[in-house]
């Protein structure tokens, strides 16, 4: 990360500041980003994949048992998915220190 | 084998450009600047020149149109001038910064208002601090030479940054002199295939152009610093080379009659002729003047120019701009000449006159006034424009 | 160092004259310069545009104020423009008209050395149009003795394709028709 964040010396960067790492946004940790949690109620849930759909940052992936789970390195709890979510299976509650 | 033609100046510079076997050209046209592109037009259409010329709606298209190109390893021209150049310039800045070797040949002509298609140098000077390599022609032979210089500079590994080539529009670009143009065989002997060190591949994905935080602002400009600074020798290698192969020599700053001068005048670009005249009469009469003509822009030449005009007691800088910074301090070039005298002690009289804005011309006459005013330390500070009518 | 000045209107050809006097010099291993009066084309409206040349290489960039010669491709230009501004001493005047050079000169005032041809004429009948920028060259180089006419042949060839002949035509015409004061 550190080569491609610049917290190098000038003469490491690369020509143009270009980055030649393809995807490396994938390391980027937006999670810390995130005040509030999105949580899934297995009981409500219906398995229809609004919550992957609507996402904008594709932190859902379908589980062996079908549920769409999250990736909390990428989510930023935006809430998009629990407004999205049509049978209110998905609450968004405050992150504990 | 080189022939000598007559021929139109925007003429030749479209030619050296075919001669240079570019790959994409993407240009909008503009007064004067337009016989260059149509020309280049007409040789792709007629299948003279295999390469792609996009008409684009806007110069600003047109730099961003080469930044693609020129990222995706190709070999790449534009040509504008005056407003158009102004419209380029938010995109000119991202060319330099993204080290592409864009090179684009502009036609110097003065900013509106009040519209003034004719010739000074106030799109040069307004697009000064836009990181590109700048050079500027005398006459006709200068640009087409600077041209295939230009790409040689631009594309070397070493340098990786886009060049402006300037020539004066009108009193330049319309002229029809004679000029040597080379062969292809000795100009590709000369130039070799571009090969960019990193571009647009879906092989091998890079992302140009990022965003940079604070945290990486301060390096990416002082890399880009450092390339521009890093330029000047390979600029000067490659003239030195093109001298070998073309017996045509050229350096960064060019003296007449300057060695034992008292009095020197500056100045750049096709004007330096008529200046060049001037100086050749005061000579006649026994005075000792000189003349040093700025053909490196940017990077500033400073060593060079220095070197130059260490000998004399009064230095007379031509501008031909207005640049309108309060009338406290002079001239654009006139202040960088007496920044580095004054970073080295020096302390001749120097004196900054304004003429030749917006195609009004600056006769042997002129130059002659100046070079006596000067000569007798009587110009006034910071500057004196010229030839205006009270 | 000659300097020229040709008088014309706009669409005439003034510009395509001093371009190919310059080419006939450069041809002819001469250093020339060629350039227009700087502006925006405007048909009809009196332009000029000039011609240096030279067996040195020419170092000025100013514009030609004090011609040797001056070239006039539209007699009734002579009412609207003083053709002879900044002419030198010994300069000559060399006009396309059809009146004999004494009624031209009672009538316009000329004091210079006169040349003229009814360029019009040789133009209509050579070429079928009242062009007379390559019918004025035969007289320049009739009246100056400048360059061999023969210089002209490969820039007229270059500019006028399939026409060149015509105008070659038209031009060595004026070269045999044109009358040089003494």
């Amino acid at each position: 990360m550190a080569k491609e964040t610049g917290i190098i010396s000038w003469k490491k960067l690369n020509l143009g500041i270009a980055i030649t790492e393809p995807g490396n946004a994938s390391q980027l940790k937006t999670g810390d980003w995130r005040s509030m949690k999105p949580i899934t109620d297995r009981e409500k849930c219906t398995k229809c994949g609004q919550c992957y759909i609507y996402c904008p940052d594709m932190v859902y992936s379908k589980d062996a048992e079908g549920y769409f789970v999250q990736n909390y390195y990428y989510c930023k709890g935006c809430g998009i998915c629990a407004k999205e979510c049509p049978v209110d299976a998905i609450t968004m509650v405050q992150e504990v220190d | 084998m080189s022939k000598r033609i007559g021929v139109e100046v925007s003429i030749a510079a479209a030619e050296a450009v075919g001669l240079c076997d570019v790959d994409v050209i993407a240009a909008y046209p503009i007064t004067p600047q337009t016989h260059i592109v149509e020309h280049l037009s007409e040789m792709v259409a007629e299948g003279h020149l295999d390469a792609e010329f996009i008409p684009v709606e806007s110069e600003h298209s047109a730099m961003s149109c080469c930044i693609g190109s020129s990222a995706a390893g190709a070999r790449t021209f534009t040509s504008t001038s005056s407003q158009g150049y102004a419209l380029m310039s938010e995109i000119c800045f991202i060319a330099s910064s993204m080290r592409l070797p864009i090179v684009m040949a502009v036609a110097n002509r003065a900013l509106s208002a009040p519209i003034s298609i004719w010739n000074d140098h106030a799109d040069l000077m307004y697009s000064r601090d836009s990181g590109w390599i700048q050079t500027i022609g005398e006459n006709g032979q200068e640009v087409v030479d600077l041209l295939i210089h230009a790409f040689k500079v631009a594309e070397d590994h070493r340098v990786m940054l886009p060049v402006t080539v300037n020539l004066d529009g009108f009193t330049l670009s319309h002229v029809i002199e004679p000029i040597m143009l080379p062969d292809k065989a000795e100009v590709a002997a000369y130039l070799p295939r571009y090969k960019a060190p990193l571009r647009l591949d879906p092989k091998n994905p890079v992302s140009f152009g990022p965003v940079g935080m604070p945290d990486v602002y301060t390096e990416a400009r002082k890399a880009q610093d450092e390339a521009l600074k890093a330029a000047k020798p390979v600029i000067i290698e490659a003239w030195k080379e093109f001298g070998d192969k073309f017996g045509r020599y050229y350096k960064p700053v060019e003296t007449y009659k300057a060695e034992d001068a008292e009095t020197i005048i500056i100045t750049m670009g096709s004007i330096s002729e008529t200046a060049a005249t001037a100086i050749d009469h005061l000579r006649e009469q026994g005075k000792k003047v000189g003349l040093v003509r700025i053909r490196l822009w940017r990077p500033f030449p400073g060593t060079e120019l220095v070197e130059a005009i260490k000998g004399a007691k009064n230095i007379a800088v031509l501008d031909r701009v207005c640049s309108f910074n309060g009338g406290e301090i002079s001239g654009p070039v006139c202040l960088e000449v007496k920044s580095l005298l004054f970073d080295r002690g020096m302390n001749p009289k120097v004196m900054n006159f304004i003429a030749g804005l917006g195609g009004r011309d600056v006769t042997v006459q002129n130059f002659e006034e100046m070079v006596e005013k000067a000569s007798n330390g009587a110009a006034p500070t910071p500057y004196e424009i010229i030839n205006v009518r009270e | 160092m000659v300097e020229i000045r040709f008088h014309g209107r706009g669409g005439q050809g003034a510009v395509t004259s001093a371009e190919l006097t310059a080419l006939a010099a450069i041809e002819e291993g001469k250093y020339a310069q060629a350039f227009p009066s700087f502006g925006p084309e405007r048909r009809g409206a009196p332009v000029m545009a000039f011609v240096r040349i030279s067996e040195n290489p020419i170092r000025t960039r100013e514009k030609v104020y004090e011609p040797d010669i001056v070239v006039v491709l539209d007699p009734t230009l002579l009412k609207l423009v003083n053709v002879e501004a900044g002419l030198k001493q010994g300069g000559t005047v060399i006009v396309n008209t059809h009146k004999p050079v004494d009624e031209l000169r009672k009538e316009t005032g000329l004091k210079a050395k006169l040349a003229t041809v009814d360029a019009s004429t040789i133009a209509v009948e050579t070429m079928r149009v009242p062009i007379t920028n390559t019918t004025m060259l035969g007289a320049l180089l009739k009246a100056t003795g400048l360059l061999p006419l023969q210089s002209l042949r490969a820039p007229i060839d270059h500019r006028f394709g399939p026409i060149a002949d015509k105008n070659m035509t038209a031009c060595t015409r004026a070269f045999e028709e044109t009358k040089v004061e003494g």
